[in-house]
């Protein structure tokens, strides 16, 4: 209980323990390790750690167990998976069981740290939502959640599925808030294949960091949104309606609408 | 030695030779030997008949010295053994051997007993009844023996001798006694001259059946043996040479014809197997290289972190950064190889895909002046496939057909179709039942051994059975209903006349209408009732066993691939292109067309240009 560290990292490889401490001292975060997946459930009990940063797989289990353990436990931890094996579905599907973000192997200092500077940020507007709930303060909310109909991956993105069956996309508010302001958006041009979990915008924030945004939905770009390319500010003040970012023809929606979290559990 | 087929057949062939030609020389000797024998009972009746009538005026002058005298020279005859004139008493009175004179005969002695068997004896028999051939000893020779009875004449008894009186009919016997050695020698030598001529036969009939057995059995089946022999061994690609064109022969092709499948097939499975056990390894290597990987990209890029004063070291830096991004980039690749996972399918048209492919690559195939020629055929049915997956194959080939084709241009083209392979002509309706229920398997009526479909049609107040083939594809149905039928005709069941047309359904060929049957657990089989078209559908076993596949031919006019490195092209790594690419582009597009239960195979000739050939199964769209 004495001194808690922010960052709990679980590997079972010494030298990503040793580098993801390196990185995270950079920013003044403590960082406390796990090299199996017994330990990092031992030192969860122990200890409250802001930040997991947990491999998926392991020696003697996998990170979705340390999911697990968390949920169970009522842990409110923000929970960053990252693996060399990366598929996918295993990104998705960590990221619907509650991971706040994925990180493939190998990844470079600047997508660890934006990652753990996201997941830091979300830790404190959660908190600082929960006071305001307690203290009942009207009805400030911090961020706006994701309207009737949408659906999104993580807390990263949403979607909407069009009458004419075309898909609309866009960034969440919390993910937004996150990052704090937009500075610049880089965009796939239309005709692009773009897939599920996979990078398809890349926001860099006003601190210069770069954040890579994954799609919530396969499919092929039809339509970028020029008004949010003239005017960035939209999808800060309009993130669900005027500030989409892409118009996709989805390949197999049906499919993907399982990995993705229905608007419902944000109105509770 | 024995077990050889050769000398079984020989044998068996030489046993049946020698039954035939045994029973054709028994018959044969025997009926010449009767022959020489009633040859010979002619002989000597005629010989008892001139001796009584040379002797007949001697006889009736009863000059007993000249009768004598005349039988003595006629005894003489070599072959004559004994002639003897014996009177109604029994009493020899003349013979050729002088001591037989004046001894009696015994009347129950088996040379008379033909006549005196009865009490009185008889007077007039026939030729073969005075016959016998006897021995007199068990070593002597065969003789025959033939008794000519001497009559009473009215000058016998109008003589002036008046020994014989009216009444008596008979007055005695010649009794001429012939040896058969010489007959009996010539049979002997005949019977001699067939067992030489049958051995002959044997030998001959044995040494061209060997002959031929071998040439056309031993020999050829030696090859088969040392073809099995080779194959067991694993020896795939041995071929039998060309054996004739009989049965052998062609058991021969149809060995080679195997063996050339197994071959494929096994190729397959080996590739198959050496792919699923690569892309193992590569999920396991770019598993492990991807932390040591980690290792050197976080460090790296740390120290370019900190190193922010020294343009030296982030120069070099940046080097080990964007070289360990590009390792990243090839173990991603590899991860997307190894990704064992089942394709995302849903139904896609496949000329879409391809058009899409098409449009990606469509500016830098222009610039390269490639020309890119489609041709797909109508009405393709959607398939149910992975689009981005697809997408992905098609952009790769054309991508490496680019690469293969030269500065000066050249050609890809792209053929869509569908095709059917077999068990289509070999499925067989086995139950069929009309609307009610009435089985319209009609097991009186076969068409090549299997009961046919029987319908009855009912066409301007004719009626008239027609038969269907029972084997879906093969149409070969009965129509002789003596009549034509009409487009108002109608098609009923035979035993309930309830319709088995096919309502709100024409033929796609010929827009007659279409009979449809139930098939018993097996879906439902349709058939046009045109006696000229051939178009029928079974979807149950359509979709049963994989037969439809719609395949894409993908040529360019490329440089080919050459020979030794036709069978490497689908191994991961393995790459023409040297550094520019990492060998994974046709590994992975083998994986996902694996992954569809589909098969790509490829045909290239050095300078002329590379096809590649995908098949993807038509399975049934719910």
């Amino acid at each position: 209980m004495s001194n808690p560290s922010d960052i709990l990292v679980i590997d079972d490889e010494q030298v990503i323990i040793d580098a993801v401490v390196k990185i995270c001292k950079l920013e003044n975060y403590t960082v406390d390790a796990a090299l199996t997946v017994k330990t990092a459930i031992e030192k969860i009990s122990k200890n409250y750690y802001s930040i997991v940063v947990c491999d998926i797989m392991m020696p003697d289990g996998d990170g979705f167990q340390i999911l697990d353990q968390l949920q169970n436990k009522n842990i409110d931890s923000a929970l960053i998976m990252m693996t060399g094996y990366s598929t996918v579905e295993n990104a998705v599907n960590s990221l619907y069981q509650g991971a706040v973000d994925f990180i493939p192997k190998p990844f470079t200092v600047d997508e660890l740290l934006s990652s753990v500077f996201r997941a830091n940020k979300y830790q404190e507007i959660k908190k600082k939502q929960e006071e305001l709930s307690r203290k009942n303060i009207g009805h400030s909310l911090l961020y706006v959640s994701c309207p009737a109909k949408y659906l999104r991956l993580g807390y990263t993105s949403w979607m909407l599925q069009e009458i004419d069956g075309s898909v609309l996309i866009g960034l969440c508010d919390l993910f937004l808030k996150t990052i704090e302001s937009v500075k610049e958006i880089e965009f796939l041009s239309a005709e692009e294949e773009i897939a599920q979990g996979v990078s398809c915008v890349t926001v860099k924030s006003a601190d210069d960091r770069t954040h890579k945004i994954l799609s919530p939905v396969s499919g092929r770009i039809i339509e970028v949104n020029q008004n949010l390319k003239l005017n960035l500010n939209l999808i800060e003040k309009d993130p669900y309606f005027e500030g989409w970012i892409y118009r996709v023809i989805p390949n197999d929606i049906g499919y993907e609408i399982k990995n993705l979290v229905p608007y419902s559990s944000d109105r509770l | 030695m024995f077990k050889k087929i050769g000398f079984r057949l020989i044998f068996v062939v030489a046993l049946t030779s020698l039954v035939i030609i045994g029973v054709y020389a028994y018959f044969n000797v025997k009926s010449q030997s009767s022959s020489s024998i009633s040859e010979v009972e002619r002989h000597a009746n005629q010989l008892g008949e001139t001796v009584i009538s040379s002797t007949r005026f001697d006889m009736m002058l009863n000059q007993r010295d000249r009768i004598q005298q005349t039988i003595n020279s006629i005894g003489t005859q070599p072959q004559i053994r004994d002639v003897r004139i014996i009177n109604k008493d029994g009493e020899i009175i003349y013979s050729s051997d002088s001591i037989n004179i004046n001894k009696m005969v015994d009347k129950q002695a088996e040379s008379c007993y033909a006549c005196h068997a009865e009490d009185k004896p008889l007077e007039h028999i026939s030729i073969t009844e005075r016959t016998r051939i006897f021995r007199v000893h068990p070593d002597s020779n065969r003789l025959i023996g033939i008794i000519t009875p001497i009559y009473n004449e009215k000058s016998c008894w109008n003589a002036d001798c008046h020994a014989h009186p009216q009444n008596q009919k008979v007055l005695g016997v010649l009794d001429v006694s012939i040896s058969l050695a010489e007959i009996d020698k010539a049979i002997v030598t005949r019977e001699w001259e067939i067992v030489i001529f049958a051995i002959i036969a044997i030998i001959a009939v044995g040494l061209l059946i060997a002959f031929f057995v071998r040439h056309w059995v031993s020999n050829p089946v030696h090859d088969l043996l040392n073809a099995t022999q080779q194959v067991s061994q694993g020896n795939l690609n041995y071929a039998i040479k060309d054996l004739g064109d009989n049965e052998i022969g062609k058991l021969g092709e149809s060995f080679n014809n195997m063996t050339k499948k197994l071959s494929e097939a096994r190729m397959q499975l080996f590739q198959s197997d050496k792919m699923a056990s690569l892309g193992r390894l590569a999920a396991g290597v770019a598993h492990e290289i991807n932390n040591p990987l980690t290792g050197v990209l976080t460090y790296s890029s740390f120290l370019l972190k900190r190193t922010k004063d020294n343009p030296e070291l982030q120069e070099d830096l940046k080097v080990i950064v964007r070289e360990t991004l590009r390792s990243r980039e090839i173990v991603k690749s590899l991860l997307d190889f190894a990704r064992q996972s089942v394709p995302k399918k849903s139904i896609a048209d496949i000329n879409e895909i391809i058009e899409k492919s098409i449009g990606v690559i469509e500016k830098q195939l222009s610039i390269k002046k490639i020309k890119i020629v489609k041709q797909s055929e109508n009405n393709l049915p959607r398939i149910t496939v992975d689009s981005n997956q697809m997408q992905q194959v098609f952009i790769n080939l054309f991508v490496n057909a680019s690469d293969a084709i030269s500065k000066d241009g050249g050609t890809i083209t792209v053929i869509t179709k569908q095709i059917s392979l077999s068990p289509f002509g070999v499925a067989q309706i086995k139950k069929a039942a009309c609307p009610k229920r009435h089985s319209l398997i009609d097991n009186e009526f076969k068409i090549d051994g299997l009961p046919a479909l029987k319908v009855k049609v009912v066409s301007n107040g004719k009626e008239g059975i027609v038969h269907l083939d029972p084997v879906y594809g093969k149409h070969r149905n009965h129509f002789d209903l003596g009549f034509d039928v009409s487009t108002e005709a109608k098609f009923v069941c035979p035993d309930c006349n309830s319709s088995i047309v096919q309502q709100d359904k024409l033929c796609p060929q010929c827009a007659a209408p279409v009979l449809s049957f139930e098939i018993s657990g097996q879906g439902v089989y349709e058939v046009c009732s045109s006696e000229n078209s051939n178009w029928e559908k079974w979807d149950f076993v359509d979709s049963a066993g994989l037969k439809e596949f719609i395949e894409i031919k993908i040529s360019d006019t490329g440089c080919g691939i050459t020979k030794d490195d036709l069978p490497k092209i689908f191994e991961p790594f393995f790459s023409t292109k040297g550094q520019k690419g990492t060998g994974l582009g046709l590994a992975v597009i083998w994986g996902i067309i694996d992954n569809h239960n589909g098969t790509i195979t490829v045909e290239s000739e050095e300078g002329k240009g590379t096809n590649f050939i995908i098949r993807l199964p038509l399975t049934p769209q719910k």
